[in-house]
């Protein structure tokens, strides 16, 4: 081997060992809903352990990105992997919190019926719930302190509760990758603090948390890592140095005034 | 004579339909609730209709085969696969064009039902088929119905019945949350296939009791009906196949104790009557419980801002707030207060300024959001708390809390 092929692989084995070590990897993905595409030819290296926040304008397709990631909806082309392995076989290793928008809230079931849905792969399709699984949905539940409402029908619960029970669903998983959906979005105060003390233990147990997040204020205070996405990626890496006035105007263009960045808590840059 | 139908002491014939139709009943309840809670309902009316020239190609072929046109299993058959063509065609129409489903559904429902009537035309000028009598899987004819049809009815059913309790648990999940279920891994295609053949099963399946176009009423009135007792979707199944079975059962023995009473329809009735009085006097959900629960939160509010006005001096001149008052014995009908309508508003006047000070004081800011102007202080702070909340307010002291 020539000293350039040594090298070319030698960079070959790095990017790949960085993959392998990735909880998420998403290479040149693109989603299109009709013939623009809403995501297009994206790369995104989730650290391990960390936590994230996809952030951009309204239709920079930040969902769509956490949605393709997970095959809820089809790229039209890229891959992703999971700790190195394709998307199919880590299933049990994701969880994932959808808007709680998406939901019709009167469908008949209960609050720890919807928990006891995060068990499904536990359960499988006919395995009987036992007590074992009840209690264990009402841990997840006491977590993110809706212990109380266990019984209660989901059309009762306001929204921040509701999004709570999304997460309680999630934690039932048991996974060690949680994808949210906008998880602060319209929630109350007290919510808001019940769902990031929740998201900050999991990062603690070594867990890696990733959320489309539209809230520019509280990314210091949450977040360690930053994806800032307009239809392709405007940057990636950790907050102290990615989440910068620079990153943003690229990311957000005229629409962020440049009043607004400079009252932001930002990064170095 | 109903009694002796509802005993099964009316015949042979009348038992072996009062049987099927309670399973069918049963089953079609069970699956309809499916489809109902993943909103498809109307994709029932599609493949009912769609079966119709299936029933016409099987008569054809088995008497040009040289067989009895009017086989059960055979038309069944037929009429299973056109009606598979017809679920395809709407799942074509809508993944490949801009149309919705609902128009997909239409139009193919209509189509495919325009053929049926042709063939069955066709059918009844042919030498053979005069006396085929296959318009009767329209409404049903159970008239002539075998101790054979009777037993791939209820072996239909049966089938049809162990498959929804095997898959429930993946279909809840996909109706309340695709994406989610997608995320999961449930095949979430796999799963919605898997319904619609379930339905175009009890479809085939009722064909000759009920028939194809009442079937989408077995289908959707037991869930809907179910659904006004119970929040919980395990019970709404449980009870929409109870409601099935027993419109069913109850359909076929009033029809058969008179004559000329037709089964489907009259099972179809059973059930709507079942949905009525649902409707109407279902504790939670039913239309009388929603007025009266109206009117009592009305009658709160009145009464509330009627003890407002008094406290602070002011005429009251909604006539419903005065009776309202009155009728509680808090003021009198020219809307001047008695002493027990004076103390009351007092205490109202009084709670609203806790209210305030409750909303200005940070540690009751949980408190504070169940604020709805009508709600008792007492009952969400301890009288410790309001205690300490009135050292907040000057305000009239020694009036009981």
């Amino acid at each position: 081997m020539t000293h350039l092929e040594l090298a070319a692989d030698h960079g070959h084995r790095v990017a790949k060992e960085r993959l392998d070590a990735s909880p998420l990897a998403i290479r040149g993905l693109t989603v299109s809903y009709g013939e623009k595409p809403a995501v297009f030819s994206v790369d995104a290296t989730i650290e391990d352990g960390s936590m994230t926040a996809i952030i951009g304008p309204n239709g920079a397709g930040k969902s769509t990105l956490l949605k393709a990631a997970l095959g809820v909806i089809k790229p039209l082309s890229g891959t992703v992997t999971v700790h190195g392995k394709p998307l199919e076989s880590a299933r049990g290793r994701i969880a994932y919190v959808p808007q709680r928008a998406s939901i019709d809230w009167d469908f008949p079931a209960r609050v720890i019926d919807v928990v006891l849905m995060g068990l499904y792969r536990e359960l499988g399709m006919i395995a009987r719930v036992t007590g074992a699984h009840r209690r264990k949905a009402l841990d997840c539940l006491e977590r993110v302190g809706m212990g109380d409402f266990a019984h209660r029908q989901i059309g009762q619960l306001s929204g921040g509760q509701q999004q709570r029970v999304f997460l309680a669903r999630a934690l039932a998983q048991d996974a060690d990758l949680y994808l949210l959906d906008e998880p602060f979005a319209g929630v109350d105060a007290a919510t808001e603090k019940a769902i990031i003390d929740v998201l900050k233990a999991l990062k603690a147990q070594g867990r890696t948390v990733v959320a489309v997040h539209h809230d520019l204020a509280t990314i210091t205070d949450y977040f360690d890592h930053v994806f800032l996405i307009n239809v392709r990626k405007v940057a990636e890496g950790p907050v102290a140095t990615t989440f910068t006035a620079e990153t943003l105007q690229k990311a957000y263009g005229g629409r962020l005034a440049t009043a607004q960045i400079e009252d932001l808590e930002l990064g170095a840059g | 004579m109903l009694f002796d139908a509802l005993t099964l002491q009316l015949g042979y014939n009348a038992t072996l339909v009062a049987l099927g139709s309670a399973l069918l009943g049963i089953s079609a309840g069970v699956t309809g609730t499916f489809l109902f809670l993943r909103k498809r309902a109307l994709v029932a009316d599609a493949i009912s209709h769609a079966t119709l020239p299936g029933v016409g190609l099987a008569f054809i072929v088995m008497v040009s085969l040289g067989g009895d046109g009017r086989n059960l299993a055979g038309l069944m058959l037929g009429s299973a696969v056109s009606a598979w063509a017809g679920l395809l065609a709407v799942q074509a129409i809508t993944r490949r064009t801009r149309l919705a489903e609902d128009a997909a559904i239409g139009a193919v429902l209509s189509v495919f039902f325009g053929a049926g009537v042709v063939l069955l035309t066709v059918i009844q000028n042919m030498s053979s088929g005069r006396q085929a009598g296959l318009d009767g899987l329209l409404l049903g004819s159970t008239a002539g119905m075998l101790f054979q049809d009777a037993m791939i009815i209820a072996g239909g059913g049966a089938i049809t019945l162990a498959l929804v309790l095997l898959l429930r648990r993946a279909m809840t999940v996909v109706a309340f949350d695709a994406e989610y279920a997608r995320s999961i891994g449930i095949n979430t295609d796999r799963i919605d296939m898997l319904t619609m053949l379930l339905v175009m099963a009890v479809t085939v399946v009722g064909l000759k009791i009920v028939g194809l176009i009442l079937i989408v009423a077995l289908l959707i009135i037991p869930p809907v009906t179910a659904r006004f007792w119970t929040e919980r979707s395990e019970l709404v199944a449980a009870y929409a196949g109870a409601i099935g079975g027993v419109s069913g059962y109850v359909g076929a023995a009033i029809s058969a104790s008179a004559p000329s009473l037709p089964t489907g329809p009259i099972i179809v009735l059973t059930c709507f009557a079942l949905f009525i009085v649902s409707l109407f006097f279902a504790p939670e959900r039913g239309v009388l419980a929603a007025y009266l629960r109206h009117r009592r939160f009305q009658r709160r509010v009145h009464i509330r801002q009627g003890l407002l006005a008094l406290a602070q001096d002011l005429p009251v001149y909604e006539p419903l707030t005065i009776r309202l008052l009155a009728s509680e014995g808090l003021a009198r009908r020219d809307g001047v207060p008695t002493e027990a309508g004076r103390a009351r508003a007092a205490k109202a006047l009084r709670d609203e300024h806790r209210w305030h000070v409750v909303h200005s004081l940070p540690d009751y800011e949980a408190v504070s959001s169940l604020y709805d102007g009508l709600r008792d202080i007492e009952t969400v702070l301890t009288a410790d708390q309001i205690a300490e909340i009135d050292t907040h307010i000057g305000g009239p002291k020694g009036v009981p809390a």
